[in-house]
């Protein structure tokens, strides 16, 4: 084989196959993926996490603005302590929500923040005030039984 | 008369384990400028003794010294700069397969030297003329008869005129005109680089015709030695049934059996 | 009967350790291929000759294997999704699947079967006839003329062809999904691009790949270099290279998926 032509397939083999990794990366992949720099972290405490993990996402108005960062147990208030990673475009009040959501019936959990009416926003390692915990199924059916029981207690 | 002796071999053993030795006690001198045949049958160590030349193995006792120097004493670097000086001719000419007659006897001088292109192509066609091959240039090995192959792999291994050519069963498989040329490149190379030759063979014939002096090996000693004249003069009975080719004699036809009576089941017939 | 049982324990033991002082062996060639890589690069041709031979002419396997496999993900997950009413996830599961498992797997292997088992027959045979021995005499270490520019045309090839073979696969998907069966093709990529990762997911194929490639070039190169000089030699070790490929394959997957995807 003519040395000029080796070259040549040699070339296009290597041209597609950087040009397969651009086009998975670019077209296929999202390169979200927030790069430290670009954000800020705050602290929720919760009852229950319920299945909420690391890296699950902080949504507000169903729109991505942070990741969940590190989970831990807070042995004196025995609290879940959670901690958030914000981009830094976003600012909240200090008097924001954060509950943990399903999404979906059955998916995974996430963190939704809701906005509250205070001036002043939340800065790097405040600490939000009002969380709610996730829905624990078991727990909503316990309460559903125990409601109609005591319905049909009244009804006698 | 040291300076003499291009290679000198003293009391060198080799062994894959102790219990069967290859080699044991081999003595041999090869004088500059000769050619030297290293006869024996198959098994009888003479391929192994050309790698201990080549510094492919080592020795397990003994000296191995080409051109004064001590192979042994040689580390890698040393054993690649004296390998330069050598030439080899594999038995089936060993050329490589994915390049062309020319690239495969330019190998050396590419890899080698720095020799410009030009240079090169004239250097190629000489050593190809030399062995009457320098219109096949172009030819891949595949497309050579085994002669033709051969040949080329001379060609290769003279490309950068060595002090020592060793030639590893050059007659095998040839038919008598291949034969004939290859016998008769090897003296007129010989002379011509001003070098030594070493020819591992067991065609007899050839290769009294060809040599200056011969070796005969048998399980892994040196059973004798001497001009071609002297060895064909030889009564010893291993010397003369190998140089006469007989059947039969210190090197037994039968492979080591049982008695044929126990094997064809004669049972209470035989003594 | 004791005796058979000792003799067989020592059989066994006889095998495992060839096998560990196999295993040593190959570690020692790899590091002495890796070592002796300076000639590959300064003469980078000698590697761009061999990219050809087990690149470029593995590209149509690829390509047409990564097709396929995409159109038969489409298939199946339609049928799937749809009972879940999901149909739209369609571009999600061919991606994600593509991307983390069967781009770097199913490459690797068709890797190992077409130029793994060429580069093994093509050493095994270069010892046998002997070409090995020769260029050792003419003072050229075989290591780093023959066998480094083959493994490092190896190791740049596999990351390209599994991507390529991913890519396909996506293509093929989206061939299925949304012109023949009639998928949303809007959601079919807007749902997979929200799903895809670059880090998490495309970052970790092209990891797999490039270990797979590392070891499928290494194995074959060993096989090919060990093999016993005669054809049944030859032909026993390429069998052993795309066996042996094959299962490191699937079991290094199985350990780099537990690091990558354990659901930290």
């Amino acid at each position: 084989m003519e040395r000029s032509t080796l070259d040549l397939w040699v070339g296009l083999f290597v041209c597609a196959g950087i040009g397969a990794l651009l086009i998975l990366a670019l077209k296929v992949g999202n390169m979200s993926g927030f790069s430290t720099a670009d954000t800020y972290q705050i602290y929720a405490r919760f009852d229950n996490i319920g299945g909420l993990k690391p890296r699950a996402p902080v949504k507000s108005a169903g729109v991505v603005v942070g990741r969940v960062g590190e989970i831990t147990f807070d042995n004196k208030k025995f609290m879940a302590k959670v901690v958030l990673t914000i981009n830094k475009h976003y600012q909240f009040p200090k008097d924001t929500t954060a509950s943990v959501l399903t999404s979906g019936l059955l998916g995974e959990q996430y963190i939704g923040l809701v906005a509250g009416g205070d001036d002043a926003n939340l800065a790097q390692g405040d600490t939000l005030k009002l969380t709610q915990s996730a829905v624990v199924l078991e727990n909503l059916i316990s309460q559903f039984l125990y409601s109609k029981a005591a319905e049909g207690d009244t009804k006698k | 008369m040291a300076a003499d002796n291009l290679i000198e071999i003293k009391d060198v053993d080799y062994w894959y384990d102790k219990r069967r030795a290859i080699l044991s006690g081999i003595d041999m001198v090869i004088p500059r400028g000769k050619v030297v045949a290293i006869m024996g049958i198959s098994g009888s160590g003479k391929t192994t003794l050309l790698r201990l030349i080549g510094g492919v193995m080592k020795a397990r006792k003994g000296e191995v010294r080409v051109d004064g120097q001590l192979v042994s004493d040689l580390d890698t670097a040393g054993i690649y700069k004296l390998r330069s000086r050598m030439g080899m001719l594999f038995q089936f000419g060993a050329l490589f397969t994915d390049m062309t007659v020319f690239d495969n006897v330019a190998f050396q001088m590419r890899e080698h030297t720095n020799l410009p292109e030009r240079m090169i192509r004239d250097l190629v066609y000489l050593k190809l003329n030399a062995v009457g091959l320098r219109g096949a240039h172009r030819l891949m090995p595949s497309e050579l008869s085994g002669g033709m192959a051969r040949r080329v792999a001379l060609a290769r291994a003279i490309a950068l005129d060595p002090m020592l050519m060793l030639y590893d069963e050059p007659f095998t498989g040839l038919d008598p005109i291949s034969l004939g040329v290859i016998r008769n490149l090897i003296r007129s190379l010989n002379d011509a680089l001003g070098a030594t030759s070493i020819v591992v063979t067991h065609d007899v014939q050839e290769a009294l015709e060809l040599v200056d002096y011969v070796y005969y090996m048998s399980d892994g000693k040196v059973v004798a030695h001497g001009t071609p004249q002297e060895m064909l003069a030889n009564d010893e009975p291993l010397v003369h049934q190998f140089v006469y080719g007989e059947a039969d004699g210190p090197v037994p036809f039968q492979y080591p059996s049982r008695n044929y009576g126990e094997d064809l089941k004669l049972g209470a017939r035989h003594g | 009967m004791a005796e058979r049982a000792v003799f067989s324990v020592r059989k066994l033991g006889h095998t495992t350790s060839d096998i560990v002082i196999r295993l040593g062996y190959a570690v020692r060639f790899i590091v002495l291929t890796l070592m002796h890589s300076g000639t590959s690069f300064r003469r980078f041709g000698l590697i761009i000759r061999e990219l050809y031979y087990t690149g470029v002419q593995s590209l149509i396997i690829i390509l047409v294997s990564g097709l396929f496999v995409g159109m038969v993900l489409g298939l199946q997950g339609y049928e799937t999704l749809q009972t879940y009413g999901s149909e739209s996830a369609l571009g999600v599961l061919v991606a994600l699947s593509l991307v983390r498992e069967l781009g770097p797997v199913v490459a690797g292997l068709l890797f190992a079967s077409r130029a793994g088992s060429a580069i093994t027959a093509e050493i095994g045979l270069m010892k046998a006839t002997e070409q090995l021995s020769a260029m050792e005499m003419m003072a050229v270490d075989p290591i780093a003329r023959v066998v480094a520019p083959r493994f490092w045309a190896g190791f740049i090839s596999m990351p390209l062809l599994a991507a390529m073979f991913s890519a396909m696969g996506i293509f093929g998907g989206y061939l299925v999904g949304v012109v023949l069966i009639g998928v949303d093709e809007g959601s079919f990529w807007s749902q997979m691009q929200n799903a895809v990762d670059f880090r998490e997911d495309i970052v970790n194929g092209v990891i797999k790949s490039v270990v797979f490639g590392f070891a499928v070039t290494w194995i074959a190169l060993f096989q090919g270099y060990d093999a016993p000089p005669t054809a049944e030699g030859v032909s026993g070790a390429t069998t052993r290279t795309v066996v042996t490929s094959s299962l490191a394959i699937l079991g290094l997957d199985f350990l780099l998926t537990s690091f990558m995807f354990r659901g930290v």
